[in-house]
């Protein structure tokens, strides 16, 4: 791979060029890229810049508030982490089976937080550079330009949005941060009238899904080199699935296969993680490098998220949803698809399978029951694992004999792909920028491949388009030689 | 006060000795709360009479169970023009009380303010959120915001009993655990020590914790926080969002969080 390009070997030499904060995305993330006098990358580094400090302050908390507690890491997928914490806090309560009243409540609001941020994430945040190109006019590739030139398609990605919401709201009490999952179970049960309200728009939200599904499969046929190659990386990948090998995005066993399809682990228990995941650190960023221990530190980075999901499973179990799944597979001739633009297209292929498993489950009694809640003997440790909307989630914790929080290890799927992030601006850096004089569209292109991952980068919440965007070129010598701001209007000045 | 009549109607009283007490009432004493006329009897504050009217006023280290405090000052009112606690100033025949005058709001909110900076009052995680008196008189209020700078106070939580949990970070030192524990449980176990900012709670124990102390769930003072303070262990957020107590209702209209309490009890 471009391992060469993490570090430079003489980085002092060499011109600076940072994008700060990366934008349409949530959170701030940077990129710094050192180019030499002839423009070329020698060095090219993701860094995500906020330090959270979650497993340090929830340190000498209850156990009991944690599902609450820790969703504030999110405003995107806050029902990710609601539910994982959730699972790990049912672990400690010795509740080792659900009633199938909560576990399919707590699946509904699932599947409802995966549906409504894959539509934030394709919709809002990335088909502006699907649609318009990367380098369309920055004031013009957005959101509201999208809504300008193809309403249909806004309006359909706003609908799923809200409708996914919805589901969140009627089975969390909130569309954001609610409180539905308590240990062992859940605290509100499913009412007739909600079921009725939800399955009134289900069928439409299915069209709508298979629409974007086609969308997504349009977009890369349009151009199949270039989608297939651009940020394109090979590397293991890494998912929960089903017993039966499944697309499993609640509760399964982890999976990790190789670059070549072939397994490396199948259906370990999670609560095992540690003997198959460890993290390493390195100084120029705060988020940790997770390997498949097995594979070592160099070759065991991998992906996680739509793209390892539904390369990674056998099947999935709603029939729209894999015939989709063929369809996508047959991109690759042989072993798994490795396009990074590709991950939209699995992302679709999963909102789809979300549209169809909330009909499924809100056709399903047992979410209008009562037994909501199992309580067993206290154990001092939980882990919760669950496939997050941007990949797999681990949250561990320990707490001690009078219940409050000892110690706690969140891997969030922004960190499982931290590596991958990198290695892929990596090449789209040697391959679209090196040598070039840097351009607002060029850096763009850096971006898309982020965006192509995560719009999520440090499971922090800021508003839409009010993120400044500085890119400054510095000589070695320390010389601003070129400065482009971007506003938080959208306007662009270049200052020298 | 239609209420008050069936009361009397109900009892061991004749018609006539009803009609008579019509009469005597419309006579009885009575304070101007915020123009309207509100009656009183003989020891009642102006608290106690505007309770009795359905008149609400602003407040949280009283509750009618126990002596008033006049600690937290939510419930100030002008009196004849003068700032006064209306959980201790005892009623008078035709005073002018208001209540719900703006800048007596501006002072709560300033109150409000005051106390969640100087604790770690954090509604968005807190499990008491939706049934805390403390967040419902601040929304009662119109406060939007904390205004002033937090102090991020370092408290650690007590989780040394089985049963219960002290959170100090959500206490407003309204003493009521203090009083209950005193007055009605017999049992002294919670005092508050240090002067001014550095007040705190303490526990009465050799240790310090609750978990060396025989507080127990039939206690009157594990049942008389009105914020997220002293709580139960090993649950929480039950209650689903739009069913909590001041999700639908304020608290104008739906009263204090831990008398709502009782009436669920007692309806049970």
């Amino acid at each position: 791979m471009n391992g060469r390009l993490e570090t430079a070997e003489h980085p002092e030499r060499l011109k600076r060029v940072v994008i700060e904060p990366v934008t349409r995305v949530e959170g701030h993330g940077k990129v710094t890229l050192l180019l030499d006098d002839d423009n070329h990358i020698e060095q090219a580094r993701l860094h995500i810049v906020e330090f959270r400090g979650f497993e340090k302050f929830i340190q000498g908390r209850p156990y009991w508030e944690l599902p609450v507690l820790v969703q504030r890491l999110c405003g995107i997928c806050p029902v990710s982490h609601h539910l994982a914490a959730a699972k790990a806090v049912d672990m400690l309560v010795g509740a080792r089976e659900l009633t199938p009243t909560a576990e399919k409540i707590r699946r509904l609001m699932h599947l409802g937080q995966i549906l409504q941020s894959h539509a934030l994430h394709f919709f809002h945040l990335s088909s502006p550079d699907l649609l318009f190109g990367f380098d369309d006019d920055v004031a013009h590739r957005n959101i509201i330009g999208v809504i300008a030139d193809h309403p249909n398609i806004a309006k359909q990605g706003v609908a799923l949005r809200r409708y996914g919401q919805e589901v969140i709201r009627v089975t969390a009490g909130k569309r954001v941060h609610g409180t539905g999952a308590i240990p062992g179970g859940v605290n509100k049960s499913v009412s007739r009238d909600e079921r009725d309200y939800l399955l009134a728009e289900v069928d439409q939200m299915i069209t709508w899904g298979q629409g974007a599904v086609a969308l997504t499969r349009d977009l890369h046929a349009a151009n199949p080199a270039f989608n297939n190659e651009f940020a394109s990386i090979r590397s293991n990948m890494l998912s929960l699935t089903a017993p039966d090998g499944a697309l499993e995005l609640y509760h399964g066993g982890l999976r990790a296969k190789d670059e070549n399809g072939d397994t490396i682990f199948d259906h370990v228990d999670y609560r095992d993680y540690t003997q198959h995941i460890r993290e390493h650190v390195k100084s120029w960023s705060y988020m940790k490098f997770p390997f498949i221990v097995s594979r070592g530190l160099d070759n065991g980075w991998y992906r996680v998220g739509p793209l390892a999901r539904v390369n990674n499973c056998d099947h999935i179990a709603t029939p729209l949803a894999e015939a989709e799944r063929q369809a996508f597979a047959a991109l690759a001739d042989d072993g798994p698809v490795h396009a990074s633009l590709a991950y939209h297209w699995a992302r679709m292929i999963e909102l789809l399978h979300c549209a169809e498993g909330i009909k499924a489950l809100l056709h399903d009694d047992d979410i209008l029951g009562d037994e909501r809640v199992v309580r067993g003997d206290m154990t001092a440790e939980g882990i919760g694992v669950i496939e997050a909307p941007r990949g797999t989630l681990f949250h561990d914790y320990r707490i001690n004999e009078d219940g409050l929080v000892e110690k706690a290890n969140l891997i969030v799927s922004t960190t499982n792909n931290n590596q991958a992030m990198n290695e892929s601006i990596r090449q789209v850096a040697t391959n679209y920028l090196d040598g070039h004089s840097i351009t607002e569209p060029l850096l763009n292109h850096i971006e898309v491949a982020v965006r192509a991952y995560d719009p999520c980068l440090s499971c922090a919440t800021h508003a839409l388009g009010k993120m400044p965007l500085q890119v400054e070129v510095v000589s070695r010598d320390g010389r601003v030689l070129d400065r482009l701001v971007k506003h938080a209007n959208g306007d662009i000045d270049c200052t020298l | 006060m239609s209420e008050q009549s069936s009361v009397r109607l109900d009892g061991q009283g004749t018609a006539a000795e009803a009609v008579s007490d019509e009469v005597a009432r419309s006579e009885e004493a009575s304070i101007l709360l915020d123009g309207q006329k509100v009656p009183f009897s003989e020891g009642q504050t102006i608290m106690d009479a505007a309770m009795a009217a359905g008149t609400y006023i602003p407040h949280l280290c009283h509750n009618p169970e126990f002596k008033p405090h006049g600690s937290c000052r939510v419930c100030t009112v002008t009196v004849n023009g003068r700032t006064a606690a209306a959980c201790t100033m005892p009623a008078q025949n035709d005073q002018v009380v208001e209540t719900s005058t703006e800048a007596l709001q501006t002072e709560r909110r300033r109150l409000l303010q005051m106390l969640f900076v100087e604790g770690n009052h954090v509604c968005p995680a807190c499990e008491a959120s939706g049934n805390c008196q403390l967040q419902a008189v601040a929304y009662y209020v119109g406060m939007l915001s904390p205004h002033y700078n937090h102090f991020y106070p370092q408290r650690p939580v007590d989780a040394s009993h089985p049963d219960f949990f002290i959170d100090f970070n959500r206490c407003i030192l309204c003493e009521l655990c203090v009083r209950a524990s005193r007055d009605m449980d017999g049992k002294d176990l919670f005092a508050i020590s240090g002067r001014g900012i550095n007040s705190r709670l303490v526990v009465n124990s050799p240790s310090g914790r609750l978990g060396d102390t025989d507080f127990h769930t039939g206690d009157k003072a594990a049942h008389v926080c009105p914020v997220g303070a002293i709580l139960f262990k090993h649950q929480g957020y039950d209650k689903p969002i739009g069913e909590r107590l001041y999700d639908r209702q304020p608290i104008s209209e739906v009263g204090d969080a831990r008398a709502a309490e009782q009436g669920d009890q007692s309806n049970e």
